[in-house]
């Protein structure tokens, strides 16, 4: 998959500016954070590029394809993947069936298929190897047919994250994906964040916690009131005194 | 012997209703006042089509689908857009709109004297001209709802459903056109219920708007929801509970004025007493919608 990029990208919200000549390029490799205070615009611009939100002003590219006004489905296709910052997932289903249903393009899907079920059988077993190699890969496997509203608020966020690898998503938007967990958790969860940069996939996250973010992150954006006002490796960015001070804390 | 009968049929073609709608709500999440009127399509299609073209029960069966399928499709396409409350509402318009076309179109429907004489259908030489043979056909529409609303939803089609039921947002993310899994989903509905209209027109031998209103919308809704949305059996207990509960009532003594006004009151207390009590039905394992 080509780079992800956005052109002078402006959203506002009534009379709050959201976006303000955002222009970044996502690589389709390595592990990019997304930092800065609360109201920053970090969401808005994931939101925007992944299609939940249109922007007023500016475009967005997947290599050299426009995509800017594509509906979120349709992103998703091209291998854009993405978690949300309030855990969507399917609670009242076991956890495989999440992983199954994130499967693309499904024989089953479609409406004569499923109802005849003309090779909808091969193609079942086929998805349920995968979606259990992806909960072996985020150690969900013995969860496998539980509720995932059963699991706790740390394996959510894993299931979370083997759902948009099961989209074949080569580049992953997470939102904020170790808030809240505990600490233990979290640790497994960065590990399988850089398992997953190891498969040639870009992860782009956001984060609040710079220690995470001095982790992993190979790249680092600040945000702050809608614009982006630094970038670069982490030694770089978060070295800066005024950037720790002024949009940190 | 035939007023049992009578019942039994009358709750299989609300089954067949309860089973499509659930379809929609049930597996979907999308509530639509609009059942009824594609009921109506399929009852006013099988009469036009038996009384002015003395077709058989199996082809006007199928057109009534195929008619309320496409119909479907202009509601629901614009629509569908729309979420939750506006939904409804949309629905709502349509079935106010299909009604007055089934009232004023006086050409096509007979406006409110509605269509009588619809002959008594011949499947494959088998007449069916008794109670029997229509509570056997009865069952036989019930099943074949069954069977297309069990194979959708227990595959991968049905999953995806699930899942705009619960989050729609998380459905788009993993790249499902949700739209278009709606649309289809309300096209199998609308025709299911344009199968239970075939076959009430055929029994009944004659249909009219009154039996096409919002309220009987609202009756099917009330299947669902008493007998468990997204539920194997909840379609066909809500069915069961509300066609044969409020014929107790008529052996009560009460004069038939009294009784007719109190199963309106049943109902409206059983729906009250659920939504406190179960939510999710009587044997449902999820509230409604989400």
């Amino acid at each position: 998959m080509n780079a992800l990029r956005c052109q002078i990208v402006n959203k506002s919200f009534g009379g709050v500016q959201a976006l303000l000549d955002v222009s970044l390029r996502f690589p389709p490799s390595g592990i990019t954070a997304i930092i800065g205070p609360n109201g920053a615009g970090k969401t808005t611009l994931v939101n925007v590029l992944t299609g939940f939100v249109r922007p007023d002003a500016g475009h967005c590219y997947i290599g050299a394809q426009e995509i800017t006004r594509w509906p979120p489905h349709r992103i998703a296709r091209t291998g854009v993947g993405r978690t949300f910052q309030d855990l969507r997932l399917i609670t009242q289903v076991s956890v495989l069936d999440n992983v199954l249903v994130a499967c693309p393009a499904q024989r089953g899907e479609r409406l004569l298929p499923a109802l005849l079920r003309f090779g909808v059988a091969k193609e079942e077993t086929r998805n349920c190897a995968a979606a259990m190699d992806l909960l072996r890969f985020v150690e969900l496997e013995s969860r496998a047919h539980d509720l995932a509203g059963e699991l706790s608020y740390g394996q959510q966020k894993l299931l979370a994250l083997a759902c948009c690898l099961a989209t074949q998503a080569s580049i992953l938007f997470l939102d904020e994906p170790v808030a809240g967990v505990a600490p233990q958790m979290v640790a497994e969860i960065l590990d399988r964040l850089r398992a997953v940069s190891c498969q040639h996939k870009g992860i782009v996250f956001i984060e609040h916690d710079i220690s995470v973010v001095r982790e992993i992150a190979d790249q680092v954006i600040v945000m702050d009131d809608g614009k982006v006002v630094a970038q670069g490796s982490p030694a770089e960015v978060l070295e800066r005194p005024e950037i720790m001070e002024a949009y940190l804390g | 012997m035939d007023y049992l009968l009578h019942i039994v049929i009358i709750a299989a073609i609300y089954t067949t209703l309860a089973v499509s709608l659930d379809l929609l709500a049930g597996q979907t999440g999308l509530l639509s006042l609009a059942h009824a009127a594609f009921y109506g399509i399929g009852a006013y299609s099988s009469a036009l089509l038996a009384t002015a073209l003395h077709l058989p029960i199996l082809v006007s069966v199928l057109a009534g689908m195929l008619c309320a399928a496409v119909v479907s499709l202009l509601v629901s396409v614009p629509s569908l857009r729309l979420h939750d409350d506006y939904f409804v509402i949309a629905t709502f318009g349509f079935q106010m709109i299909l009604f007055s076309i089934f009232n004023n179109w006086v050409d096509l429907t007979h406006g409110p004297l509605g269509i009588a004489g619809i002959p008594q259908p011949t499947i494959f030489g088998w007449q069916i001209n008794s109670n029997w043979k229509f509570a056997c056909l009865g069952l036989l529409f019930a099943c074949f709802a069954y069977f297309v609303v069990g194979r959708l939803s227990h595959s991968p089609f049905g999953r995806v459903l699930r899942a705009i039921r619960q989050d729609e947002v998380f459905a788009r993310s993993i790249g499902k056109n949700t739209l278009k899994f709606k649309v289809a989903a309300f096209a199998v509905s609308a025709a299911l219920a344009a199968s239970a209209g075939s076959l009430y027109a055929h029994y009944i031998s004659y249909v009219d708007p009154s039996s096409f209103t919002v309220m009987e919308s609202i009756l099917v809704i009330s299947m669902v929801i008493i007998g468990g949305p997204a539920s194997t059996w909840g379609p066909l207990i809500g069915a069961a509970v509300l066609v044969t509960l409020p014929e107790a009532l008529r052996f009560t003594g009460l004069p038939s004025a009294v009784a007719a006004n109190l199963r309106q009151v049943f109902y409206g207390a059983l729906l009250v007493i659920m939504m406190m009590f179960r939510p999710q039905g009587l044997v449902g394992r999820y509230g409604f919608g989400r």
